[in-house]
Parts: C-alpha cells; sequence; structure tokens
C-alpha cells in the first residue's frame, strides 16, 4: 500500500577508531600531530591552545561525513564553521553579539559581511548578508 | 454542611496528584497539545527552486523562522514526493519497521513543519514507542545527568560528579545559581567527571555568550543552552535570530565543541506568546529550525515547559511526539523528563515509561543526580532519590536506560579522591584554599546542608580568578598531573584531544569509556523489528541486573548462619507424651540448623520461648519437637498434635508463620493461624501459646487475629520466603521427629 521503495540504508560504518590509532592521521590547527599531545608535552609546557583546536579541513571532512549521513544542513554548519577556525575568539563572540535582534544596523552587518569575505570566510559572509535582509524586513535591525 | 463533599472526595482532594494544575484546553492561549483549530495547513510551494509559500505564508510574509526554514531547512528534491503522502501514511512509515529508518528520515527532509506536526499527532502512545525505538539516531541508549548545588561547592560538585559518572552519566549539565560562579562549577564538574570515568561530556549552562566563554577555554566539552523558541516574538524575546543561532551553532563546532539547541512544549505558551498555535505545531518549527540551522541534536520533550504541556489533554503524549520528531528529521533527542511535571509519582513515572521501553540518545535531557533541593535547574522528574528506582525500572524491564549500581563499598573512595582533585587544582592556582575538613564533608555528604561553613565567597573569588587569569583546561591537566592526578589528567586531556579529532560533532555522539565515539555514524540504530537492534552485551545485561539489593538463597544462608545460637540443641529422638496438660510446639525441619531468625527479625529462640511462656501461664506444659519429614506447616503442626499428651501443638516454620492443630483435624484445616509472618511481634507468639494451651483445656478462646498492614508486604519479602522454603526443603529428610531443648533464658545472653 504503502509507496515504499528500497531505500538507501545508511552506510553501516565500523566502529570509531579509537583516538590513540588516529592520532597520526589527525593534525591540530596549528598544524601538530594528534598524537603528539601527550601529557608530558602538556607538563612541558609545549602543548598550545592552537594545537588544541580543531583544522578546518578535519570539519571539511566531518561535513563530507554529515553528508554521507543525510545531513546536508549538519555538513553546512561544520562548513561554516571550517572558516570560523582561523577567527581569533573574540572576533566569533563579536559577530555573534552583533547578529543579536537589534544589536546592528543593517549597514553594521553588511561591513560584517565584508570583514568576513576578507578572511575568506564567503559562506559566513552570505550568512550575515541574508540575516541583514530579513532582520530590515523584520524590523530587527537597530 | 450541604456542600461539604463526602468523605471518598474529601480523600482523593489531599492525594499530591490534586497538588498539580490541570488546564481546560484553551486553543486561544496556547494550552492545546496537538492539533489547534488555528494551525496552518500544510503547503509548500516552490518556484524554479526556491519556497514561495511554506504553511499558509507567503514568502513575504515570512517571518524570521520561515524564511530561515525555507532557505535552508528542506530538502526540496524529495517535497513533492512526501506531500503526495497522506498524513495516516506517512505515520505509517513511522510505526512499520519492515520501513527502514533512513526512508523516513529521507521523506521527513521534504515535509514542511505543519505537514510533521500533523503526523505526529496521529501517533498514538504505543506507536509513539514503536517509532522512537525505531527512529533514534544511535543504537546504544544513554542518559544525562544534572550536577549542582546550592551553595556552588566545588567539592561537592566534584565528589558529586564523579559519583554520577560512576552511576554510568554520559553527559553531565550543571549550572549556577550565582552567574559569576559559572567557571569554578565547569572546572569542578570537569575535574570530577574525569575521577569518575572517562569520555563523560560535560556542559555549564547559563547565558548563551558566557557558555561559549567556557567552550572556548576548553572547561566544558558540550553546549546544550541554545534555545529555539516556535513563534518569533518569543525567539527575538529569547535574545536571538535563527542567524545568532546559527551562527552559534558553527562557532561551537569550529573549536570542535558538542552542541545541541533547547526547546520544548510550554515556553510560548509561558511567555504569553504561542499565537493560538498548538504545541505541537510550534515544536515542529523549531524543530526544522534545528536541523536549518545545522545543529546536531535537540533536547526537547518540554523542558521547562514541561508540567505546562502535561496539565492539557494528551499533553504528556505531546511531550514525546516532540522528541520524535527530531528522531526523524535526522537528530540526535535528548528526551526530556527533566523538570519536575507533576507532585504524583505515579504521573512523573508515567510520563517517562515509554521512552524509557523504547530507549533515546539521552532518556533524561537532565536526571537531577542529586539531591532535589540542591537542584538549581528546579528538581528534576528523577533526581538522586530514585536512583534505585531507576535501576529497578531498567532490571524490571530488561531495558538499559543509561544507568549502573555505582557500587557503595568503593563510592567512598571515589568521592574523596575527586574533591582531593579539586582541592589539589584550586590550590594548585591559588584559586581558594579548602580545607580537609571540607572535603571529608564532602565525601560524605547527602547535598549541600550536610558541608560544613559556607564559602560563597571564596567560589565567587576562585571563578573570577578563572575568568580573568586567561587560566585555561590545559592548564587544568597540567596542575592534575603535578598534584599525582594523573590518570584524571589524562582523560581531561583525551576530552581536550577529541576536539581536535571532530568525531563527536556527529550526531548523537557519546564516548563510551575506553574513548570510543559511539553516534549516529559509528554506532547507527539498526532496529528493524524483532530480533534486531539493540540489545544489551552480556556484561551491559549484568549490569543492569545486578543491583546492590538482589540476595540469593547462599546469601540468605550465610546471613542466617551468622545468627546460630547454641540455646536449641537436639536432646535425642521426641516421643509421644501422656499428660493432658501438655502441649506441644512443633518446628519446621531447618529451624535451629540453618534458619534462625523469622522474617519480623525475631530470634527463633526467642519465639520458642515466648510459645512455652504463653503456655504455661495457661498452667499447661511446653514442649519443642523439630518434625524433619514436612516443611508443610499443617503437617508439621498435626505431626506435633499427635505427640502431644493433649493433642494440641503449635506449628512454627523457622521463617515464623505459625499455626495451632489439633490431632483429629485434616492436615489442612487447623485452630488458629497466622499467616503475615514478617508483621509478627513477641506478643502475638505469646497469644499463641496461650490459646493453645486454652485448647488444651477444651476452652474456646477467641482467636488470634493477624495483625494487618497495607505495606507491600509481600514485595518485601517473598524473595526471602522462597529462598527460605529452598533452605527448608535442603533440610527435609524422612527421619522420625527430634526432641529439642531450649535453654532456659536466665542462662542465655539473649536480647531481651
Amino acid at each position: 500500500m504503502n509507496p515504499f521503495r528500497p531505500a538507501t540504508t545508511e552506510a553501516a560504518s565500523p566502529p570509531s577508531t579509537p583516538e590513540v590509532e588516529k592520532g597520526s592521521l589527525t593534525k591540530a590547527f596549528s598544524g601538530r600531530p594528534l598524537d603528539s599531545l601527550t601529557l608530558d608535552a602538556v607538563r612541558a609546557g609545549e602543548v598550545t591552545t592552537d594545537d588544541l583546536r580543531i583544522h578546518p579541513e578535519t570539519l571539511e571532512h566531518q561535513a563530507q561525513v554529515a553528508e554521507q549521513h543525510a545531513n546536508p544542513q549538519l555538513a553546512a554548519n561544520f562548513r561554516r564553521a571550517a572558516e570560523l577556525t582561523a577567527l581569533d575568539d573574540a572576533d566569533v563572540m563579536r559577530i555573534y553579539e552583533a547578529l543579536r535582534p537589534r544589536r546592528s544596523t543593517f549597514e553594521e552587518l553588511e561591513e560584517i559581511a565584508a570583514w568576513l569575505d576578507a578572511r575568506n570566510a564567503p559562506i559566513n559572509a552570505a550568512l550575515v548578508r541574508e540575516a541583514a535582509e530579513v532582520y530590515r524586513r523584520r524590523g530587527l535591525c537597530r | 454542611m450541604a456542600d461539604r463533599r463526602v468523605g471518598r472526595i474529601r480523600d482523593l482532594d489531599a492525594r499530591r496528584v490534586n497538588l498539580d494544575g490541570f488546564a481546560v484546553e484553551n486553543a486561544d492561549l496556547g494550552l492545546v497539545a496537538l492539533r489547534s483549530p488555528y494551525d496552518p495547513e500544510p503547503s509548500l510551494r516552490l518556484v524554479d527552486g526556491r519556497v514561495v509559500e511554506l504553511d499558509g505564508v507567503a514568502e513575504a510574509d515570512f517571518d524570521t523562522i520561515d524564511a530561515f526554514i525555507a532557505a535552508h531547512g528542506l530538502d526540496l528534491s524529495v517535497a513533492e514526493e512526501a506531500t503526495a503522502f497522506s498524513d495516516v501514511e506517512l505515520a505509517r512509515l513511522f510505526v512499520d519497521f519492515a520501513v527502514p529508518r533512513a526512508e523516513v528520515v529521507r521523506l521527513v527532509a521534504g515535509c514542511t513543519p505543519a505537514k510533521l506536526a500533523r503526523v505526529l499527532a496521529l501517533l498514538r502512545p504505543a506507536e509513539l514507542t514503536m517509532a522512537m525505538t525505531k527512529l533514534r539516531a544511535r543504537r546504544t541508549p544513554s542518559n544525562q545527568g544534572h550536577v549542582t548545588n546550592r551553595a556552588d561547592d566545588p567539592l561537592l560538585l566534584a565528589a558529586d560528579a564523579a559519583t554520577a559518572a560512576a552511576y554510568g552519566f554520559r553527559e553531565l549539565e550543571t549550572t549556577v545559581p550565582v552567574l559569576a560562579d559559572a567557571p569554578s562549577n565547569a572546572v569542578a564538574v570537569s575535574v570530577g567527571a574525569a575521577v569518575g570515568a572517562a569520555g563523560v561530556l560535560v556542559q555549564c549552562s547559563v547565558e548563551e555568550a558566557l557558555e561559549l566563554e567556557l567552550g572556548l577555554r576548553g572547561f566544558v566539552s558540550y553546549a546544550e543552552t541554545v534555545s529555539l523558541y516556535g513563534t518569533e516574538g518569543v525567539f527575538t524575546d529569547g535574545d536571538d535570530t535563527p542567524w545568532s543561532k546559527a551562527f552559534l551553532t558553527s562557532a561551537y563546532a569550529s573549536r570542535g565543541i558538542k552542541m545541541r539547541v533547547s526547546s520544548g512544549a510550554g515556553a510560548e505558551v509561558l511567555m504569553g506568546g504561542a499565537e493560538r498555535r498548538s504545541m505541537l505545531y510550534l515544536e515542529s518549527r523549531c524543530v526544522s529550525l534545528a536541523r536549518a540551522i545545522g545543529a546536531q541534536g535537540v533536547q526537547n520533550g518540554g523542558i521547562d515547559g514541561a508540567s505546562v504541556a502535561a496539565a492539557v489533554p494528551a499533553g504528556v503524549r505531546e511531550l514525546m511526539a516532540e522528541n520524535v520528531m527530531v528522531m526523524a528529521r535526522n537528530l540526535e533527542a535528548c528526551t526530556g523528563n527533566d523538570a519536575l511535571m507533576s507532585e504524583s509519582d505515579v504521573r512523573r513515572t508515567s510520563r517517562t515509561l515509554p521512552i524509557l521501553l523504547a530507549g533515546s540518545d539521552f532518556v533524561c535531557s537532565g536526571f537531577g543526580t542529586i539531591q532535589r533541593y540542591d537542584n538549581m535547574f528546579g528538581p528534576s522528574n528523577w533526581n538522586a532519590e530514585d536512583l534505585d528506582d531507576w535501576l529497578a525500572l531498567q532490571r524490571d524491564w530488561g531495558v538499559d536506560g543509561g544507568l549502573k549500581t555505582a557500587p557503595p563499598e568503593s563510592l567512598g573512595a571515589l568521592r574523596r579522591r575527586a574533591a582531593e582533585a579539586v582541592q589539589a587544582v584550586y590550590r594548585w592556582f591559588g584559586l581558594a584554599d579548602l580545607s580537609d575538613e571540607s572535603v571529608d564533608a564532602a565525601v560524605d555528604a547527602v547535598g549541600s546542608k550536610d558541608l560544613v561553613g559556607d564559602d560563597a565567597l571564596s567560589v565567587l573569588n576562585a571563578a573570577r580568578t578563572i575568568r580573568e587569569s586567561g587560566l585555561s583546561m590545559v592548564d587544568v591537566v597540567t596542575a592534575l598531573a603535578e598534584s599525582g592526578f594523573e590518570e584524571e589528567a589524562e582523560r581531561v586531556l583525551a576530552m581536550l584531544k577529541a576536539r581536535v579529532v571532530g568525531d563527536y560533532l556527529q550526531t548523537a555522539a557519546i564516548f563510551d569509556s575506553s574513548m570510543n565515539v559511539l553516534s549516529l555514524v559509528t554506532d547507527p540504530n539498526d532496529y528493524a523489528g524483532p530480533g534486531t537492534g539493540y540489545e544489551p552485551s552480556e556484561a551491559r545485561q549484568a549490569e543492569i541486573d545486578d543491583i546492590r539489593q538482589a540476595r540469593s538463597v547462599e546469601d540468605l544462608r550465610a546471613e542466617q548462619a551468622s545468627w546460630a545460637s547454641s540455646e536449641l540443641s537436639v536432646v535425642g529422638p521426641a516421643l509421644p507424651g501422656t499428660d493432658p496438660r501438655e502441649v506441644l510446639v512443633g518446628v519446621s525441619p531447618a529451624t535451629g540448623r540453618e534458619i534462625w531468625r523469622t522474617l519480623s527479625g525475631l530470634p527463633v529462640v526467642d519465639v520458642l520461648r515466648e510459645i512455652l511462656a504463653g503456655i504455661e501461664e495457661e498452667g499447661c506444659v511446653g514442649r519443642v519437637v523439630r518434625i524433619n519429614d514436612t516443611l508443610d506447616l499443617g503437617m508439621v503442626g498435626l505431626s506435633a498434635a499427635r505427640l502431644a499428651g493433649s493433642g494440641v501443638a503449635v506449628g512454627l516454620q523457622a521463617k515464623g508463620t505459625a499455626l495451632i492443630h489439633r490431632r483429629d483435624l485434616p492436615p489442612l484445616a487447623n485452630l488458629e493461624l497466622y499467616s503475615v509472618a514478617p508483621a509478627l511481634e513477641r506478643s502475638h507468639y505469646r497469644l499463641l501459646g496461650v490459646n493453645a494451651a486454652r485448647h488444651a483445656r477444651g476452652a474456646t478462646p477467641e482467636p488470634a487475629k493477624n495483625p494487618y498492614t497495607d505495606e507491600a508486604i509481600e514485595a518485601r519479602y517473598h524473595t526471602a520466603v522462597v529462598s527460605l522454603v529452598a533452605v527448608e526443603r535442603g533440610c527435609c529428610a524422612p527421619l522420625g521427629p527430634d526432641e529439642l531443648k531450649v535453654t532456659d533464658e536466665s542462662f542465655s545472653t539473649g536480647d531481651n
């Protein structure tokens, strides 16, 4: 009765590789291999914040995994995130604040979009431009 | 007093369920669960691959929620196909286990919010349970717990976080009564969790910007307090828009931090902005938006508004329908059961049970692992007081609700290690000098009421120092390692490294205790009917089954042996008596051999002394014999009566059941019977002796009555009875009766 057709089954992946085995394959934002991030290295003061941040290529990989598992929106999120890895924490917080209701004028949002474009973050720039248009129509600009 | 209600109603009025509020359904206020007459008709019109109408609203009139969903939330390539299904046809796909999860997910991606709400409204409770079993993302169920206290005491937070981790919670959520304490709480709970187990995710629920900052600094490993609302007015009042939330979602991912959003029925009603829509429709907008902004998961099922939903007809069903909606949108579901939705134990259990049975990515989005009064989110539907109930429920139904027994004998050491780890970290950074006395108090505390002193200022000071000094979680790793907490340092470091790998950003990701990621990707739910899907491993099943209260026959035998006494001994074979004043007491085969205490906790010897004293009070002579060839109490009593000079005997089973028998009666007839052994006291046995003697003298005494209790006496004692009977059977042999001697009380060390 239901027009059910054989559907794609979700990729049955093997159990995820424990971190230790994955170490040599993954690099941190700084470029440092994951498996060099040992407790001894931390104690010696050799591990920086950037050594414990995700690399944009890793986020692109996660985006592809999300796409394969029927969630293109999650993939899009990871691709926006990959762009944001290059920004300082303070800039990320600043843009979030600017996008909250009635925090920014239309022009200020346009400026943020241009700023993002200049930092090689076009997907986020497009998101901010889209927000500016809708905020103007819905009275959410400052 | 014409309007005075009758006693039956007065009695019901006083029941706890009547502390709850129940609302008349009212669509104008949004007090309607599944469908309001003002909910829009589902519609989706596309022009050149662009949504120009969504659920009855034209593009030019889209509010921010419509606009974001239209731009990002729907798979337009399946929209036409999905629209061709009637609501009921789609609903059947949810329930039919022969239709794979992936097919439901594929079609639902093309459903508008109004369409999905209508489909979910068709599912009845058992169908929701079926749909949840099939549609949840992760194969292995899990659970999330709250760890907070009224004082923000870091030592207690750490001890309680370790305890929660030992109970099996894989995500811990803390929050603060004092906002500025947040960094301190985040550190204390993260350290405590690492003491309890590897791979426990931790979050600190505070205002969005501060929560993000805590994440960036590494103090927490996931975020959840990213609230979505179903109407634009309430969304904006919540100080966000779909775009700011989408950006926030990416901000977390850009630092490798797991996050999910929060929504749930009732929030819009409470804020007076439901716009006459049903709770299910508004939540459908939230869930569609969650998918649109790229969140991997949703915490819903009422949450703070759960009791609002529960106040209207079918409201509890609506809460579960929301959860299933999340699963159908291919997202992680953290399925409510957190805010206490009723004062009635029956209602709060009823609210959770179908979800526990179906299994969920997180059955509770906040089981209160601490005392109710210490829960700074407000009391949960389940609290520390209910941990044993939850473990029993899992065991009763043979399902995995995510928890296991934390061994009582090792919990003290675990809590001490957690408190000492935080004490060491706070000393290392000079944040606070928390005393050994405070550690001792936190280890033993039931809750914050048991703490010594008040460190409120030092906590605030520590939190401010953490926030202002630029301290990060890597520094905490160092402090732990340098203070002798290497294993915990490794565990905290492993959580930081997990951010670099990013596998736990995928849908429904948790870590097992070996740091393997279990998610939609690595552990997909493959339920396709009986014999498929999640089954606990043998080891996990043992955790579910082996609750600490379980007793075997051997446990009972050992316990009884510890009470063995020399005050009851065999003097030789029992012979018939001739004295017409002689009343016998016949005891069962295990009495004084393997069983020494009755179900009411009385030593068997004392019971015998009471009966003998009663017999003597009435001028008769008592004698004790053990009947060895039967464990049937009627036959024990009758056999003894046949040996008695008077022809009357008391029969006593070692567990305490007793009767009066006479030699001319059939085995199953008797003169008087005490059947409720667990409630019998010394005076009852004394009276039985008195009455037996009166029967022997030919009198007709007023029969002794069983004491009455309305407690679940059978639940309490039936397992013990089964074991006691097994022991009696083991002692039963085709041998003649023994004559027993009860040592005179004046020579004993009895506890009279």
